[in-house]
């Protein structure tokens, strides 16, 4: 064939030429360059504006942070030390680091108790967060929540002990009774785990020895970091159940029960937190039985726990929406009485399509604990504004002791929206 | 063949409440109909004795009496001698001017900062997730404490500006930012300015009915008439016209130095200024997700179908992208408003004069009313979202794809 051509053209190729490099401008280095920073005119200017504004940040700060002095007992010694220069005196963070964390009542000598009960909490969240890991794991995440109270309050070992009890005795009902009535498993199990809390309301008194192994710690001694985690841990378990009965009332057939879970929702999403904290301040304590006297820290519990409730059931009505309406009808063609089809079918697929709109608003309310600050808690952002700041020591240390804080909320916050983004990549079974 | 014959009617038995689900759901709600009006009933009955404990009795009288606190930002007449009522007006009316300060300036921070997200540029791609993720991370009461840190902090006082050679000078010799605020020049209005006023507002008027024309011109006869350079015109010149020939009538009182404050201007307090910063940037934050997800929700298929019938970027942002993106963006958007006026609440925190501080703080404090004031605070603020709610459902079934 190759002489089709030979009186027609002078000269033809017959091998294909071999591929050149491409430029140096549009490959490696300088064409990502080229591409991404300077495509155009007014791309190449924002670039410069981007650079420009970044190292005015970094020259005020990096000095700043880099020049700190860490070693020093008080402000004016700071002072001293840093001789006119502008620099941090993170010396009020290790200073004052015990107080940040665990307030300033906490006793020093049972720092030991959060600090375990913190790092136990990862050993406990660890099965819950990842579906690989043993499943036996998670009994250890139920005796958690009685485990930690016992660490952190301290006092009688019993208390703690029945407490758990009764949603054991509730849960054995529960499963002897629930699976041939889903109605009387459960009643009756909330009615044997009444039973064991009243026993132990006369019981543990009565066993409760005078010196316990660990020595009872006050509520309002709780404090710094570590009341917002309890509140952000105790607050957001709490109101996923009752978020899920919530969701799940809004949805109800029955017109009673629906219009209760909506005024509920819509009364609590439609008022602020900090007017919620208010009630559970000075107006909680007329509508309690006369003589009671609840701790603040567990009004506050109940008002944040009713808070998310509602923002989570909302959530959840979401995901529950979402649902194509044949996977309702095809639970109901199995002959799955209601209990059964929510169980199996619907709150499973329900709940995976809410969880972005869960964490969103579990890292919300974990932010949201600081506000407990205003009603005279002393939780982090309580105790840098009350105590620390207000100390002949440190009256003038604002940025570093606000920088710790912003970057402890940060580390928390950025980590909780990461593994939800992991989860939703995880349990993504479309094939796209 | 058998034949068929009716099944025997049963007769009600008891245990049909639980089982059949005829009735099931009536014993369901009665028992919860029950439950809550116990609930309600024990409730109510302990408010009555510890109130008959307390010897209190619930009254709104007190909202009579005089408040006797000042508040330093008022936009309404008032003294410490005005009525506990006009303290939570002026709260009210504060709440409402930080909450619509911090919808516009959210609006504006979280549109740019979406749109930059997008941006073919990586650097500014990346500063702008930067931004987002910080913002959004750390809580917003820390945030306004750092802003109300840097303002009074930060910021030199009055009297720098003093002496022959000040250390802190004014800004255009217009703006003074002072550790106790910010002052900025108010406007005076002199005889005839009314008349420059209503030209302005008219020639607004005429922008978009000039706007309107050239849309229906276009439409019936295909003629495409400039808007930009004609809407401007309209919009300036003869506002500025009449401006100059009545001689001027809207000056502007400069604040000056006077003793060791600052006089004259509108003083802008540093309680305001942190609150309005902070709920801006953090909202700001979460506008621009919501800005981003919109944009991103318009499928590719559009921006080309549009490229296909030959309209140009600019056009195909407008015609096409915007309008669907709008209808994703909208519904958050509205309840991230909600958000900033309940989180302004968080107001208390700095001192500025809000509905939460007067009436739920020195207020409650005073008079020692905490039931009343606190339910009276709660229905302020449930008014607003029941009614931003209400305006949101209009929005969303008026919205709502026209489908077959």
């Amino acid at each position: 064939m190759s002489d089709t051509h030979a009186e027609s053209v002078a000269y033809v190729r017959e091998t294909a030429i071999p591929p050149a490099p491409a430029p140096v401008t549009e490959a490696g280095v300088v064409g990502w360059l080229r591409q991404n920073l300077f495509a155009t005119w007014a791309n190449a200017a924002l670039t410069i504006a981007a650079l420009y504004a970044i190292y005015l940040v970094l020259a005020a700060t990096l000095p700043w942070v880099l020049g700190g002095v860490w070693t020093t007992d008080s402000l004016t010694e700071c002072r001293e030390v840093l001789q006119g220069r502008s620099a941090a005196c993170f010396s009020v963070l290790t200073e004052r680091w015990n107080q940040l964390i665990f307030g300033f009542k906490y006793p020093d000598e049972f720092y030991w108790r959060p600090s375990l009960a913190f790092v136990l909490l990862f050993l406990a969240a660890a099965p819950v967060l990842f579906f690989d890991l043993p499943r036996k794991l998670l009994l250890f995440t139920a005796v958690y929540p009685f485990l930690a109270y016992w660490l952190i309050w301290g006092g009688t070992i019993w208390a703690p002990v029945f407490a758990a009890l009764g949603l054991v005795a509730g849960y054995v009902i529960f499963d002897r009774f629930g699976n041939q009535n889903f109605a009387t498993g459960f009643l009756g199990g909330i009615a044997a785990a009444l039973v064991v809390w009243i026993l132990a309301d006369y019981i543990v008194p009565l066993i409760a020895s005078d010196d316990p192994l660990l020595p009872a710690v006050q509520s309002r001694d709780m404090g710094g970091f570590m009341l917002n985690m309890i509140l952000g841990v105790v607050c957001v378990s709490l109101s996923l159940p009752f978020g899920i009965a919530l969701a799940l009332g809004r949805q109800s057939n029955m017109p009673l029960i629906r219009w209760i879970s909506v005024v509920f929702i819509e009364f609590i999403r439609g008022v602020p937190l900090i007017t919620l904290l208010f009630v559970a301040n000075v107006v909680l304590a007329y509508f309690l039985p006369p003589g009671t006297s609840f701790d603040l820290i567990l009004r506050v519990i109940i008002m944040i726990t009713m808070f998310a409730s509602a923002y989570i059931a909302e959530v959840i009505r979401g995901g529950l929406a979402a649902l194509p309406k044949g996977q309702y009808e095809a639970a109901d063609s199995l002959g799955l009485d209601y209990a059964q089809s929510m169980r199996l079918i619907i709150l499973p697929q329900a709940l995976k399509i809410s969880i972005p709109g869960i964490v969103n608003v579990s890292v919300g309310l974990f932010k949201d604990t600081t506000l407990v600050s205003i009603i005279t808690m002393f939780d982090l952002v309580g105790m840098i504004r009350g105590p620390i700041l207000a100390s002949s020591d440190w009256n003038g240390v604002y940025w570093e002791l606000f920088g710790f804080a912003s970057v402890l909320f940060f580390i928390t916050c950025y980590g909780i929206s990461q593994y939800s983004q992991w989860l939703e990549r995880r349990l993504t079974t479309d094939h796209r | 063949m058998t034949a068929l014959t009716d099944p025997q009617r049963e007769s009600f038995r008891l245990s049909m409440l639980i089982n059949d689900t005829r009735y099931r759901s009536l014993t369901f709600q009665a028992i919860a109909l029950i439950l809550v009006i116990s609930l309600f009933a024990y409730l109510g009955s302990n408010l009555v004795r510890n109130l008959a404990a307390a010897g209190l009795n619930i009254s709104y009288s007190f909202l009579e009496d005089p408040s006797g606190y000042d508040i330093n930002q008022t936009l309404i007449p008032y003294t410490s001698r005005s009525s506990n009522l006009q303290a939570a007006w002026v709260g009210i009316l504060n709440t409402l001017l930080v909450a619509v300060l911090g919808c516009i300036t959210a609006t504006v921070l979280g549109v740019i900062a979406g749109v930059l997200r997008l941006s073919k540029n990586w650097l500014v791609r990346k500063l702008m997730s930067v931004y987002v993720e910080i913002f959004r991370n750390i809580p917003v009461l820390i945030w306004i404490l750092i802003i109300y840190g840097i303002m009074t902090v930060s910021l030199p006082a009055p009297s720098a500006f003093r002496g022959d050679n000040p250390t802190s000078s004014m800004l255009f010799n217009l703006f003074a930012f002072t550790n106790r605020g910010i002052y900025i020049p108010a406007p005076v209005w002199g005889p005839g300015s009314m008349i420059v006023v209503a030209t302005f507002v008219a020639s607004i008027i005429a922008v978009f009915a000039y706007r309107s024309y050239a849309k229906k011109l276009l439409f019936s006869t295909g003629r495409l008439l400039p808007t930009g350079w004609p809407s401007l015109a309209i919009l300036l010149v003869p506002t500025i016209l009449l401006f100059l020939v009545l001689g001027r009538p809207i000056g502007l009182d400069i604040p000056e130095l006077k003793g060791f404050n600052f006089g004259g201007g509108i003083k802008v307090g540093a309680p305001l200024i942190a609150l309005w910063f902070a709920l801006s940037v953090y909202t700001g934050a979460f506008i621009a997700e919501n800005v981003r997800a919109g944009i991103l929700a318009v499928s590719k298929g559009q921006t080309e179908a549009a490229a296909a019938l030959g309209l140009r970027p600019r056009r195909i942002m407008n015609l096409v992208i915007l309008p669907q993106a709008l209808r994703v963006i909208i519904p958050p958007l509205i309840s991230q408003y909600l958000n900033i006026t309940k989180n302004s609440s968080l107001a208390i925190a700095v001192g500025y004069a809000d509905i939460t501080a007067t009436l739920g703080g020195i207020t409650l404090n005073q008079t020692g009313r905490a039931i009343e004031c606190v339910l009276l605070l709660m229905l302020f603020y449930l008014a607003i979202s029941l009614s931003i709610s209400v305006i949101m459902n209009i929005y969303n079934s008026k919205m709502k794809l026209k489908e077959r």
